[in-house]
């Protein structure tokens, strides 16, 4: 690994990059954060991403869908520099890059919550919180973390996203997976200055939890950041997104503006319809399934195939529903 | 559930401004149960536990100077049992600590002797070969991703075979030649190997050095970045690593910890000795990883202190020199220790189960 030894300028107590987000000048509209562009990665002789093309802007909301498999990791750990992209180019604030580490992507300001949530959990809430980026006061020999201040500071930042800890002592393996999810998304918030990364954020959650974490996803984007937001789930996507990318097979199937594409569209790109026809076809070859009654054509099939029908008439809203659909945030982060 | 297995009890400032308000599902433990989940507090409880019963089986143990004997075997063990648990709360151990201490105690006295160079010469190319071997260590095993387990007894097969050979190559004798008449001896013998008196009781340095090491271990393991580091790295890699976390740098630094302590300990016993006997130390990497697993530490990492070894390495002494004092056979020895480090690691994984259950 290629990163910094201590003294690295963000761990010298500075509040590093965070808190510069308003200080910072607006970058101009047309270029993006962070850009990838034909870009492609491959596990020895396995292409697992090849020529995708990304662009991620400062208040705007990218969703990156897919199914399992589709190359979403891939990506996600090229952006936040887990792996190193093999083909094509990757881009931030225009200039060509290659993270060697997720040391690199945090100090340009790219903050991800992963989807195991890289936290260690025999370890205190608030050292979890601080983890890589400890606060720390006083010259080299002596140079200490300053727990008051983590302390203080993770309260802060959990009770702003609704989170109430007793102890920020105790090992976070002994929080739900839940809690643990939002500490993990207020310390990418915290420490995601510019671009923020969400693998799966909703995944594991229930319904009113993925709603909170879409709140936060309209509030990153309301604060400028550049959100990537990853997952299979179409419905969420829709709710905040600007811009959709569905991978499929590891290449790009559909790149599109919100403006372009419908929540029914997008569901049935992302279900993969036609292949769903073919499926319904075979299955009738095989017998034993009652084809009849399964829709008809692609559409209602994607339609009927998607992960969480029971959300359905939720989704149909508009995205302008999420700030209002869920209950006060501190409720939601204790489930 | 409120419990800090490796931080510290007293942070002074309010965790937050303002009126507190509670999550109001969880209870406060009581003081004692949170005590009971810290790392070292079964090891204490069983150090003083064995300490007692050598009183009172072994009356001479009572006496200054049995007492001084006890301390002087732990801090040899306790010295070494130091990084050997901070590697392991990083999540590795280190099979070739026994014998890197041979190893750099031969590299000083050999120097010196046969290149007739000041004894300082050799005590810092000691010190350069034991930090290379513990670097050698590391890097290996964050290229290869091989488990410490392989890399490290690898390391300690060489190790004990170049022992052997170089120093029959070198001074065609299984022992090297005796250094004590050189310049520089007796400052590096005052500085590794003197004792000093207390109240009438000559005390070796060594239990000096040893407090001092635990006290600097314990600080940087809880209030320093690297600490954080090293639980981290131990307790779970990846996620240290997607958080940004010099997994590389805090995982070869460790070993390289592990051969400043084999240095310092080689120091100790060829300034002690004047010479060195190139088959020993095989076996003591054991005692040491027994000592940190006895302290308190978990054996697959991210648990542990550095104060639990301090207990686990006294309780090693207590024992060792008891069974003497006791007038038992000291044939014994070994089956005390592996009762012991059976009877410890069970309390330990009883006390922290019912400490840290929620």
């Amino acid at each position: 690994m290629t990163s910094k030894t201590p003294g690295t300028p963000r761990t010298d107590g500075t509040p590093g990059t965070h808190g510069t987000v308003l200080a910072d000048p607006a970058p101009e509209r047309g270029r993006p954060l962070v850009e990838l562009r034909d870009a492609g990665k491959a596990y020895g002789n396995i292409r697992a991403l090849h020529g995708v093309d990304l662009a991620v802007h400062p208040g705007r909301v990218t969703c990156v869908l897919g199914d399992n498999g589709a190359g979403k990791s891939t990506l996600i750990k090229i952006i936040s520099g887990l792996h190193q992209h093999t083909e094509g180019e990757f881009l931030v604030d225009g200039e060509a890059v290659r993270f060697g580490s997720p040391r690199d992507a945090l100090d340009r300001g790219i903050a991800t919550v992963y989807q195991d949530l890289a936290t260690v959990p025999l370890m205190p809430v608030w050292r979890n919180f601080f983890l890589g980026s400890e606060m720390t006061k006083g010259p080299w020999p002596v140079r200490r973390l300053d727990i008051a201040r983590m302390k203080r500071t993770a309260d802060e930042e959990l009770r702003n996203m609704g989170i109430v800890l007793d102890d920020l002592e105790q090992p976070i393996g002994t929080l739900s997976g839940g809690q643990r999810q939002s500490v993990a998304i207020a310390r990418a918030v915290y420490f995601g200055a510019r671009v923020l990364i969400l693998d799966e954020p909703t995944a594991a959650l229930g319904v009113k939890q993925s709603g909170v974490v879409l709140k936060y996803i309209a509030a990153a984007r309301e604060r400028g950041l550049g959100v990537v937001f990853i997952t299979h789930n179409p419905h969420h996507a829709y709710m905040v997104g600007d811009h959709f990318s569905v991978l499929r097979l590891g290449t790009l199937e559909l790149s599109a503006a919100r403006a372009d594409i419908t929540l029914e569209a997008l569901t049935n790109h992302m279900a993969g319809g036609a292949e769903l026809a073919a499926l319904k076809h075979e299955l009738a070859q095989v017998g034993g399934v009652d084809v009849e009654a399964l829709p008809d054509d692609a559409a209602a099939a994607a339609k009927a195939a998607a992960p969480d029908t029971a959300e359905r008439t939720d989704a149909a809203e508009s995205d302008a529903a999420v700030s209002d659909s869920t209950a006060s945030g501190t409720a939601e982060g204790k489930a | 559930m409120s419990m800090a297995p490796q931080a510290e009890p007293a942070v002074v400032a309010p965790p937050a401004p303002g009126p507190k308000e509670t999550d109001g599902r969880t209870r406060e433990r009581p003081l004692a149960l949170r005590l009971l989940a810290r790392p070292e507090v079964g090891v204490f409880l069983g150090a003083v536990a064995v300490f007692v019963f050598f009183l009172i089986a072994a009356p001479t143990l009572r006496d200054g100077g049995s007492m001084a004997t006890v301390l002087y075997q732990s801090s040899t063990i306790g010295i070494m049992a130091l990084p050997v648990a901070l590697l392991m709360i990083g999540g590795e151990f280190d099979l070739s600590a026994g014998v890197a201490v041979v190893t750099s105690a031969l590299t000083a006295a050999m120097l010196s002797y046969q290149l007739t160079m000041n004894v300082w010469m050799g005590v810092i190319v000691a010190l350069v070969v034991s930090l290379a071997v513990g670097a050698f260590n590391g890097w290996v095993l964050v290229k290869t991703g091989l488990p410490s387990f392989l890399v490290t007894l690898a390391t300690f097969l060489v190790l004990q075979g170049v022992n052997l050979a170089v120093t029959k190559l070198v001074t065609g004798n299984v022992a090297t030649d005796n250094i004590s008449d050189m310049d520089g001896f007796d400052q590096a013998k005052a500085l590794f190997a003197s004792s000093f008196d207390v109240g009438g009781v000559e005390v070796k340095i060594t239990v000096v050095w040893w407090l001092v090491f635990a006290a600097l271990a314990t600080w940087v393991l809880l209030r320093t970045k690297y600490g954080n580091w090293i639980f981290a790295v131990g307790g779970s890699q990846e996620s240290a690593r997607a958080v940004g976390v010099p997994v590389t740098f805090t995982k070869i630094t460790l070993f390289m910890l592990v051969g400043f302590g084999a240095w310092f300990v080689g120091m100790h016993q060829l300034f002690s000795f004047n010479t060195v006997q190139s088959g020993e130390g095989v076996g003591q990497e054991l005692i040491f990883i027994a000592a940190a697993v006895i302290g308190g530490c978990l054996l697959t990492g991210g648990y542990g202190s550095a104060i639990g070894p301090v207990f686990g390495a006294f309780m090693f002494g207590i024992v060792n020199q008891g069974i003497v004092f006791a007038g038992w056979n000291p044939d014994w020895f070994k089956a005390f220790l592996g009762v012991m480090l059976l009877g410890a690691v069970l309390i330990n994984l009883y006390v922290r189960r019912a400490a840290t259950r929620r």
